[in-house]
C-alpha cells in the first residue's frame, strides 16, 4: 500500500506540477492592456475586448471583424471624446476563441478578469452564448455584430446586444418570400445543427403562419453526402418549394440530387447557402433558385461606399462580412457611453437599450431583448454562376430607400453579367464583385454556428 | 412502387459503397485482428490525390479518359504506399502489444492523415471531376444513373475477386494460414510479415478504388469525409461478420438499404416520432440487436478468445 | 491500513495536498481563464478514471463512454434550469444523474455480456452516438432536451446558501468562481481516486481483473462473470453522470454538441496513453491530454513567429497533428502507456522475451 501510495502522490504532483508549468506560457494579450494613466491629464483608459475566432477555419473572419472593431476605435480617439471631464482613450483586447464554445467560455473569463468596460463580439453563436452568461454575471455589456442566433438575446441578460438581424427575423422573411414566389406547399429541410435547425424552426412558424402547407419534415446532417433517401421521400409528396435549413456542402448536393431524382420543385435557403461555393458544389442544379443574406449589400447603404473606402485604405484588404456590423458595435457602445456621461458598464448600460444612432449598416435602435429593431434582410438569386441580388425584405425606415436603390442595382448586376461597357459600369462592376465577396465569407461565418 | 424502388436503388448504391470500403477493414482484421481505423482516411487521400490529379491533367487539356485512368492509378499507387507505410511504421512494431495499442495508434494515424490533408488540400470542399460521362436511365419511374450501375457492379466483382485471391492462390492460402495461426503459419515457412504487408496493400488499394467511386457519384469530396463513412462501413463489417469478405459485402448492402428504407418509411409508420433524423442509428440499432442474438455477426465464425 | 501512516506516505500526501490548494491561487496569478482550464484538466481525470473501472479494471473496450457523461450533464441541465422550471438542489440532481448513468450503463451492459472485444467496441460506439442523435432530437414532438440548440442558463452548484459562481470572500481570501469549482472538483476527484484504489485490491477488483486476463477461467472459478461485468459498467457510467453534472453546472450551457465520439476517444486515449488500469497513469493521461493542447495553442503559434518570423501553418491544423502524432508515437516506445503498472510492465517484458 505504501508503495502505492507515494506512486499516487508523485503522480498527483507532477501532474499538477505540469499543469502548472502549462500557465507560465500564458502570452499578454496583443493589445497590451491599459498602460496606467498618465498623470498630467485626467485621461480614462477605456478598455473593450474584442472575441473572434483568430486561427481555424473562421480566421479571416475574426480577422475581419477585429480590423472593424480597430477601424472604430481609432476614429473615436482621434475623435477626442471627453466623458465627465476626463479624456478618453479606448484601447482593444483582441482575444481568439477558435469558434469552440469552452474556449469562448475560457476567453470571456479573461476578459472578465481584466476589467473590460465592455465586449463586442463574439463572433460565432455557439460561442457567444454560454460567454454572454459570464459576462451578465460580471454586469459587463456585450455587443455581437454577427451571432444571429435567437436564443442568445433570449435568455434575458440585460447585457446582451446584438447590430445584426436574428434567425427569426430571416426565417420570417424567408417564409414570406417563398409564398411570394407563388409555393403552396413546402418540404422542409434541416441539418440538425443549432444554426440549421432554429432556421427552418423560423422558416416553418412564418410559412404556416401566411397558409402554406408543410409537407414533409426531414433532417440530414452536417457532414452528410448521400440525400437520396430523403428526397425520395419528399418527391413522393410533390412539394412547390424545398426550403434547406444549413451550409452550402450540404445545399450544393442536395440541389443536384433534386435534379438527379427529377425533383422540380424549387430549392430555397438562408445565408448557409447563399454562397459561391454553393453554386460551385451543385453545379447547374442551383441555376434560379434562391438564398438569403442579413443585411443589405453594403453600397445600396448611405454610409456604405464611404466606409469601405476607409476600411480598405487602412488595412488594405477587402471587406469580408461582418467588420461593418462590429464597427457599428463599437459606435453604439462608445455613443451610450457618451449620453451616460460614464465609461462604468453599470451606468453606462440602461444607456444602450435606449440607443438611437445612425449607423454604417442601419439605425440602430434595440428591443426590449437588445435585438435590433426591424434588421433587414436580402434576397439573392442564382443566375448564371453569380449571385443577383433581388430585394430587401423586413428592415424599418430604410427599406424605402432601398427599394429604390435595389432596382438599379439589379440593373448594374445584369449589366456586370453581360459584358459591362457602359459608362459608370467600374463602379457597378465592383458592387457586384462585393455582393459576390460578402457571400463568399458567409459560408465560413456560418459554419460554426 | 416506383418511391420504394427508388428508395431500394438509393440503398443498394450507398450499400455498395460501404462494401467497397468494409472490404478493407474486414482483410486486416481477418488476418491479425486489427481494427484500421485510419482506413478510412485512406479512402479520403484516394479521392483527393484524384481530384489533383485528374483535375490538373483535364486542365491541361488531356482528354478525360486518360486524365481519369492517370488520376485513379495514380491515387492507387499512393494509397498503396500509404497502407504500406502505415503497416510498416505504425502497426508492425506493436504486434506483440495490449490489444488497445494498436487501436489508439490507428485513431492517431487517422488525427494525422486527416490533418496532413487539411494542410495540404485545404478546407474548403472540392468538386471532383466528371470522370464519366452523365447517363440517366429511368425505369418504372425510379432515377438512376450509370455511374451508380457501375458502383454496384464494381464493388460486387471485388468481392468476386477477393473471394478468388483468397481460396485460389497461393498468398490466400498463406493468408489464411496466418489468421489461423500466425506462429504455426510462419512455422510452416509463410513469411508472416509478407503476408500481413499484402492485406494492408490490397485493402488500401479497394480504399483508393472506393474513393475514387465516392468523388465520381457524389462529386466532392472533403478531408473528413473519410471518417463517418470509415464508421458506417466498419458497421457494416461488423454487421456481417467481421473477417467474412462476404459477410462485409452483405453487411454494406443490407445497412445501406437500411437506411434509406428508414429515412423513408419510418417517419410515416410512427407519426413523425423517429423521422429521418434517426437515420444515422438504425443501423446502429439494428447491429445491437443482430449482434444480441449473432454475437460474431450475421456471417461471423466464431472469433476465438481475442477479447 | 496502519502503513498509511509511515512517514513517507504522510510527508507524500501532506505535499499533494500542500500542491492542491495552492495550485488555483498559483494558475490565477495567469489569470482565472487558467483555473478554468485545471477545472477542466480535473474533470478529464474523473472522467478517465471513470472509463478505466470499465477499459482498465474489466478490459472491456467502450467507445461510447461519453454517452453517460451527456446523460450526468442532460440530467442536471432539465432539472436546474428555467427550461422546464424546475430548480432542484445538488443533492438531488447529482444523484440522479448518476442513477440515470448508471441504468443507462447497465442498459448499455446487459445485450452485450456475450459480445467480446471488438463487437464490443463498435456496440458501444454506437449506443454514444445513439444517445447524442437523441438528445439532438429529442425537441420535437415533446420538447424535452431542446434540440441542436442545447439548454441554457443551467443553475451553478448551490450548497446550501453557498453559490460556487461568482466570487466569495471568505476569512479575507477572495475566491473565484473557477477556483471554487476547482475545490468541489478535487474533492471529488479525490473521492473516485480512493474508491478506485479500494476497488482495485477487492473482490470486485480481482474478479474484474480475472475476466480481463481469462474469461472462461474466471468463469470456471465461480465469478459470476454476468454481475460483476454490468457492476462495471454501471459504476464506470455513474462517474460519467456525476462528472456530467458538474460539468452542466460549470459551463452553463449544454448542447449535443459537446458530447461527440471525439470526446470518446480523447477519454480512451488518456486511459491508455497514460496506462490502463493503473491509478496514477491514468490521471497523468488525463492532466496531459487536456493540458498539452491548451499549451500547444499558446505555443505553436508564438514558436513559429519566432523560428520563421511568421505563421507557417496555421497553428490549430499543427495543433492537432501534433497531438495524433504523440499518441503514435508513445505507443510507439511505451505500448503499455507512459506511466503502466508494475504487473503490466513485467508481463509485457516476459512477452517480448
Amino acid at each position: 500500500m505504501q508503495a502505492r501510495l507515494s506512486v499516487v502522490a508523485l503522480s498527483v504532483v507532477a501532474a499538477f506540477a505540469l499543469s502548472a508549468c502549462g500557465q507560465k506560457e500564458e502570452p499578454k494579450p496583443v493589445a497590451a492592456p491599459a498602460a496606467p494613466a498618465p498623470v498630467a491629464k485626467p485621461e480614462v483608459v477605456v478598455k473593450l475586448g474584442h472575441v473572434a475566432p483568430m486561427t481555424g477555419p473562421q480566421a479571416h473572419l475574426g480577422k475581419d471583424n477585429e480590423n472593424g472593431a480597430v477601424l472604430a476605435i481609432e476614429e473615436l480617439n482621434a475623435q477626442g471624446i471627453e466623458i465627465a471631464g476626463a479624456k478618453i482613450k479606448f484601447e482593444l483586447m483582441g482575444e481568439d476563441d477558435q469558434a469552440d464554445p469552452k474556449q469562448g467560455s475560457i476567453v470571456a473569463q479573461k476578459l472578465v478578469d481584466a476589467k473590460v468596460n465592455g465586449v463586442i463580439g463574439h463572433l460565432n453563436s455557439g460561442t457567444t452564448i454560454p460567454a454572454s452568461k459570464l459576462y451578465a454575471d460580471a454586469g459587463i455589456p456585450q455587443i455581437s455584430g454577427s451571432a444571429t442566433n435567437p436564443k442568445y438575446t433570449q435568455q434575458g441578460f440585460a447585457t446582451a446586444f446584438r447590430v445584426m438581424a436574428n434567425d427569426v427575423q430571416q426565417g420570417k422573411v424567408l417564409g414570406e418570400f417563398a409564398a411570394k414566389q407563388g409555393a403552396k406547399t413546402v418540404a422542409i429541410v434541416d441539418d440538425r445543427t443549432a444554426y440549421g435547425q432554429g432556421l427552418a424552426e423560423e422558416f416553418k412558424k412564418s410559412a404556416q403562419a401566411i397558409g402554406l402547407k408543410v409537407v414533409a419534415d426531414e433532417y440530414t446532417n452536417d457532414k452528410a453526402t448521400d440525400f437520396k433517401a430523403i428526397l425520395t421521400k419528399i418527391k413522393s409528396k410533390k412539394p412547390d418549394l424545398v426550403f434547406f435549413g444549413g451550409m452550402d456542402a450540404q445545399g450544393g448536393p442536395m440541389a443536384k440530387q433534386m435534379k438527379e431524382l427529377g425533383i422540380k420543385a424549387k430549392f430555397l435557403g438562408g445565408d448557409g447557402v447563399c454562397t459561391p461555393e454553393f453554386m460551385k458544389l451543385g453545379g447547374e442544379a442551383t441555376e434560379g433558385q434562391f438564398c438569403s443574406l442579413p443585411g443589405q449589400p453594403l453600397e445600396k447603404l448611405a454610409k456604405g461606399p464611404e466606409f469601405k473606402d476607409k476600411f480598405t485604405k487602412k488595412f488594405n484588404a477587402e471587406i469580408q462580412l461582418y467588420a461593418p456590423y462590429v464597427y457599428d458595435a463599437v459606435m453604439v457602445m462608445a455613443d451610450s457611453m457618451k449620453r451616460a456621461g460614464s465609461v462604468e458598464p453599470a451606468k453606462y448600460l440602461p444607456e444602450i437599450g435606449k440607443t438611437k444612432y445612425d449607423g454604417v449598416t442601419a439605425m440602430i435602435e434595440f428591443d426590449q431583448f437588445g435585438d435590433l429593431k426591424g434588421g433587414a434582410i436580402s434576397i439573392y438569386q442564382y443566375k448564371g454562376g453569380k449571385l443577383e441580388y433581388v430585394e430587401t425584405l423586413g428592415g424599418a425606415g430604410a427599406a424605402e430607400a432601398v427599394k429604390d436603390a435595389a432596382a438599379s442595382v439589379k440593373e448594374a448586376a445584369t449589366a456586370v453579367a453581360g459584358a459591362a461597357t457602359a459608362a459608370g459600369s467600374e463602379a457597378v462592376k465592383a458592387g457586384a464583385e462585393a455582393v459576390k465577396e460578402a457571400a463568399d465569407a458567409t459560408k465560413a461565418a456560418v459554419e460554426k454556428k | 412502387m416506383d418511391i420504394f424502388l427508388q428508395q431500394i436503388i438509393n440503398g443498394l448504391v450507398q450499400g455498395s459503397i460501404y462494401a467497397l470500403v468494409a472490404l478493407g477493414y474486414t482483410m486486416v482484421y481477418g488476418i491479425m485482428g486489427l481494427i484500421n481505423f485510419a482506413h478510412g482516411e485512406v479512402v479520403m487521400i484516394g479521392t483527393l490525390v484524384t481530384i489533383t490529379v485528374a483535375g490538373t491533367l483535364i486542365k491541361a487539356g488531356m482528354p478525360v479518359v486518360f486524365a481519369g485512368l492517370a488520376g485513379v492509378s495514380t491515387s492507387v499507387l499512393v494509397c498503396v504506399a500509404l497502407g504500406w507505410g502505415l503497416e510498416r511504421i505504425a502497426y508492425r512494431p506493436l504486434r506483440n502489444a495490449p490489444r488497445l495499442t494498436p487501436l489508439i495508434t490507428a485513431i492517431g494515424m487517422s488525427i494525422v492523415l486527416q490533418n496532413l490533408a487539411m494542410m495540404i488540400w485545404g478546407r474548403n470542399y472540392l468538386t471532383f471531376p466528371s470522370l464519366l460521362p452523365k447517363i440517366n436511365f429511368e425505369v418504372a419511374g425510379a432515377h438512376f444513373t450509370a455511374i451508380q450501375v457501375i458502383i454496384v457492379v464494381l464493388s460486387a466483382a471485388t468481392m468476386g475477386g477477393l473471394l478468388a485471391l483468397i481460396y485460389r492462390t497461393r498468398l490466400g492460402m498463406a493468408m489464411r494460414a496466418t489468421a489461423q495461426n500466425p506462429a504455426v503459419a510462419s512455422l510452416m515457412g509463410v513469411n508472416i510479415n509478407r503476408v500481413i504487408a499484402a492485406a494492408f496493400v490490397i485493402g488500401s488499394a479497394l480504399g483508393a478504388l472506393a474513393g475514387v467511386m465516392v468523388g465520381t457519384y457524389y462529386e466532392i469530396a472533403h478531408y473528413q469525409m473519410g471518417f463517418m463513412l470509415g464508421l458506417k462501413a466498419f458497421t457494416a463489417a461488423v454487421l456481417g461478420g467481421i473477417g467474412n469478405l462476404a459477410g462485409a459485402m452483405l453487411g454494406g448492402v443490407l445497412l445501406g438499404i437500411i437506411e434509406a428504407l428508414g429515412a423513408g418509411y419510418i417517419g410515416d409508420l410512427t407519426g413523425g416520432f423517429l423521422g429521418s433524423h434517426y437515420q444515422d442509428i438504425f443501423a446502429f440499432i439494428v447491429l445491437i440487436v443482430v449482434l444480441m442474438f449473432k454475437p460474431s455477426g450475421l456471417f461471423g465464425e466464431k472469433t476465438g478468445d481475442r477479447a | 491500513m496502519k502503513k498509511w501512516l509511515n512517514p513517507r506516505s504522510a510527508f507524500g500526501i501532506a505535499l499533494i495536498s500542500v500542491a492542491l490548494v495552492a495550485l488555483p491561487f498559483v494558475a490565477a496569478m495567469g489569470g482565472q481563464a487558467w483555473v478554468r482550464i485545471l477545472d477542466f484538466a480535473i474533470l478529464y481525470v474523473f472522467l478517465a478514471l471513470g472509463l478505466n473501472i470499465v477499459v482498465g479494471f474489466a478490459g472491456l473496450l467502450d467507445l461510447g463512454y461519453i454517452a453517460f457523461y451527456a446523460v450526468g450533464a442532460y440530467a442536471w441541465a432539465l432539472l436546474a434550469s428555467p427550461h422546464f422550471g424546475i430548480h432542484w438542489p445538488i443533492w438531488a440532481i447529482l444523484p440522479i444523474g448518476a442513477g440515470l448513468a448508471c441504468i443507462a450503463g447497465v442498459l448499455l451492459g446487459s445485450p452485450t455480456l456475450k459480445l467480446r472485444g471488438d463487437y464490443l467496441a463498435i456496440v458501444t460506439l454506437g449506443f454514444g452516438e445513439i444517445v447524442r442523435i437523441f438528445m439532438n432530437n429529442l425537441n420535437a414532438p415533446i420538447n424535452v432536451t431542446n434540440g441542436p440548440q442545447g439548454i441554457t442558463l443551467i443553475d451553478p452548484v448551490m450548497i446550501g446558501g453557498f453559490k460556487f459562481s461568482g466570487n466569495t470572500t471568505l476569512f479575507g481570501l477572495t475566491l473565484s468562481g473557477p477556483q471554487k469549482y476547482y475545490f468541489l472538483l478535487v474533492a471529488l476527484a479525490i473521492l473516485v481516486i480512493i474508491i478506485n484504489l479500494r476497488l482495485q485490491n477487492s473482490r470486485i477488483g480481482r474478479a474484474w481483473q480475472a475476466i480481463r486476463e481469462d474469461e472462461i477461467a474466471a468463469k470456471a472459478v465461480g465469478i459470476n462473470t454476468r454481475n460483476i461485468k454490468l457492476l462495471a459498467f454501471a459504476m464506470g457510467a455513474s462517474f460519467g453522470g456525476i462528472a456530467g453534472g458538474v460539468f452542466a453546472a460549470m459551463q452553463g450551457f449544454v448542447s449535443p454538441e459537446s458530447f461527440s465520439l471525439m470526446e470518446s476517444i480523447m477519454i480512451l486515449a488518456m486511459v491508455v496513453l497514460g496506462g490502463m488500469g493503473h491509478i496514477p497513469g491514468v490521471i497523468l493521461g488525463a492532466v496531459l491530454l487536456s493540458v498539452l493542447p491548451e499549451a500547444l495553442r499558446y505555443g505553436v503559434g508564438p514558436a513559429q513567429t519566432a523560428l520563421f518570423g511568421k505563421q507557417l501553418v496555421d497553428p490549430e491544423s499543427l495543433r492537432m497533428l501534433v497531438f495524433g502524432l504523440a499518441l503514435v508515437l508513445v505507443m510507439r516506445f511505451k505500448p503499455a502507456g507512459l506511466w503502466p503498472s508494475p504487473e503490466r510492465k513485467r508481463e509485457l517484458a516476459e512477452k517480448k522475451a
